[in-house]
């Protein structure tokens, strides 16, 4: 009766079909999440991969958008796009209810983008979990850690209560996402947070984890990569130190999942929360990772429909991960969208793209801190992606976004959500360079060239 | 001009250097004073606005001290030139002109015998993100004028 698709219903991109046969399974996982030493993207490659971005085909203000935002957020090739279309158009309908066809095609399509983008990261299917974004993953965490501290899920989710002398723990760098649930977590369950600093350079001080880690530590939540300064963190100090306590770490994916190689189970942290947005996929869909054991004894955040086994009208017992978390009408068309991403990822190789932004991120760090008159920020000695902030000296970053957009260079600036921070480097905002695998060479070159020319334009 | 030129004239990137105005000056006795406080979150501008008035509601003196952008800087210096011995009531008058002019969108022919060097912003108008930053100082001295006691 219905025109069914046929499976499957991911449609590839047409500039990428050939190109990456030798590296389709370069699916490379490193203890601290960096790639190994892998060819970088050719700048042919680049060229035909941007070609699957339409809007990387605009002008703005006259001339080829050069987009250096994708920190904030991705751009998307067609099709990802073309597949939520395809999913509205063949598929649709509410999952886990219903007999009718499309209801199971639609559940299908569902748990499929799951069991995709779970293996993308290393996990198993029934360890990730939908949620809006990074922000509401980190958030569900934080809150079914606090209604576990009410007594919610009995002996099983003991590990998950907090009270007057624990202690959480996370990092100066954060952004405000890995921040500010853990302060509310405190403020609710009369624990103590407690972060551990950065030099004024905004290098982690690792050195100070054992004076920091103790037996009081129940939660260490700390980013992979930071937002603002594009460094890598070493997890493994940060993971060595919660295990030897017996605290839960909780790994801030947001800024490494698109940009590196990450398998959790490499990682061994317990939970990772990221954000499909900025790794290609739709606004709307995001993810917890948590291990299985974790997952099932922690008591649900939000709860209502699609999360149950029985109801009366006092109880009401629980699904088992990931139903468990995901209440009411989910994101369906958006998860498709999502693992459609993905693949587009996978298929050209994560390695090889670290690799790419690596060298890109470099030119960016080595190029900006060429220019006189401007100043980066971050460690020279640190590892990192292509994201770089910097500083115009007398000019605020607001003109200097300002004067780049007029040459049609998209940058961000302010406090990109880590105030924080921004207060241990001694200023209130910067302007920040970040790259993506459709970025060029030149891309980076046109961006060095104008800020070559915005101390003078503002006459200073 | 280019828009960035329109938006960036010299009138304004003079200002945003001088600061007239600034920093603050400690209050008059006998004056009535008000100060305000105003901060955009999505840039982090922020300005602290003190303003003096007699009692013949009369502004005497503007003085500021804040940390943003080269519009919402120069636009604090030119108010802090322009407030002096205009009434509440010429204040606010120019005050819903140089708002008018923001809405434009850069359809504005402004009268610069109304608006003196704020005449300069007109460019502003065409860039909706920036408008904000020209209006913070409006704003704040505003504020500082309600809440002016002696
Ligand atoms: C490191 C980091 N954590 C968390 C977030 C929050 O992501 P979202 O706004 O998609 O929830 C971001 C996004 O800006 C980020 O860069």
């Amino acid at each position: 009766m219905y025109p069914l698709p046929n499976r499957p219903v991911t449609i590839l991109c047409h500039g990428l079909s050939g190109i990456h046969d030798n590296y389709s399974e370069d699916h490379v996982h490193t203890m601290t999440g960096q790639p190994e030493a892998l060819e970088a993207l050719t700048a042919g490659e680049v060229e035909r991969i941007k070609a699957d971005f339409e809007i990387l085909e605009h002008q703005v203000n006259g001339v080829d958008v050069v987009y250096l935002d994708s920190g904030a957020t991705s751009q998307k090739p067609r099709c990802v796009y073309e597949a939520e279309q395809h999913y509205y158009e063949n598929a649709n309908a509410a999952v886990h209810r219903g007999a009718h066809s499309l209801a199971v095609e639609a559940t299908e399509i569902y748990e499929e983008a799951r069991e995709k983008v779970a293996k993308f990261i290393g996990a198993r299917t029934n360890e990730l979990v939908w949620t809006a974004n990074a922000t509401e993953a980190l958030n569900l965490i934080s809150y079914s850690m606090s209604n576990a501290s009410l007594g919610r899920g009995g002996e099983a989710a003991a590990r998950f209560r907090l009270g007057p002398g624990d202690e959480i723990l996370t990092t100066e760098l954060e952004h405000h996402a890995n921040l500010i649930p853990w302060q509310e977590l405190a403020f609710r369950t009369g624990a103590t947070l407690r972060y551990v600093p950065v030099t004024e350079d905004g290098a982690l001080r690792y050195e100070l984890l054992d004076e920091l880690v103790t037996e009081k530590t129940k939660l260490v939540a700390f980013t992979h990569v930071s937002n603002v300064l594009g460094t890598i963190t070493d997890t493994q100090k940060f993971v060595d130190a919660a295990r030897k306590v017996g605290a839960l770490t909780v790994l801030d994916g947001c800024q490494s999942v698109p940009h590196l190689p990450v398998d959790v189970k490499a990682l061994d942290v317990d939970f990772m929360a990221f954000s499909g947005h900025k790794m290609l996929g739709p606004t709307g869909i995001g993810a917890l990772y948590g291990r299985e054991e974790l997952l099932n004894a922690m008591p649900p955040f939000l709860t209502g429909g699609s999360m149950i086994t029985v109801v009366d009208m006092e109880h009401a017992e629980y699904m088992p991960s990931p139903q468990r978390f995901e209440a009411g009408t989910q994101r369906i068309a958006q998860t498709h969208g999502l693992a459609t991403a993905v693949s587009y990822l996978d298929e050209i190789g994560m390695g090889r793209i670290a690799a790419w932004e690596e060298h890109l991120g470099a030119m960016l760090y080595e190029g900006i801190s060429k220019i006189e008159g401007v100043r980066v920020f971050g460690p020279a000695d640190a590892q990192r992606i292509g994201t770089v902030p910097f500083e115009v000296i007398g000019v605020h970053p607001h003109d200097v976004g300002q004067y780049l957009d007029s040459r049609g260079i998209a940058v961000r600036v302010g406090h990109h959500c880590a105030q924080p921070l921004h207060r241990a480097l001694g200023v209130n905002s910067t302007t920040r360079a970040s790259t993506y695998l459709y970025n060029t060479e030149e891309d980076i070159k046109a961006l060095l060239e104008a800020l070559s020319s915005v101390r003078e334009y503002f006459g200073v | 001009m280019n828009e960035l030129d329109q938006l960036y004239q010299q009138v304004i990137l003079d200002h945003s250097k001088r600061r007239i105005g600034s920093p603050l000056v400690e209050t008059t006795e006998g004056l009535l004073h008000g100060e305000s406080h105003q901060h955009n979150p999505i840039c982090g501008d922020q300005i602290r606005v003190r303003v003096e008035l007699d009692d013949q509601e009369h502004f005497t003196s503007m003085s500021w001290e804040g940390d943003g952008c080269s519009i919402s800087m120069a636009s604090a210096s030119v108010l802090a030139e322009m407030l002096p011995e205009l009434t509440k009531e010429e204040f606010l008058g120019k005050r819903d002109y140089f708002r008018e002019m923001m809405r434009s969108k850069g359809n504005f022919q402004p009268d610069e015998e109304v608006l003196e060097d704020a005449a300069a912003f007109v460019g502003v108008s065409k860039f909706p993100a920036r408008v904000k930053c020209a209006m913070l100082a409006w704003v704040a001295a505003e504020v500082a004028m309600h809440e002016a006691r002696k």
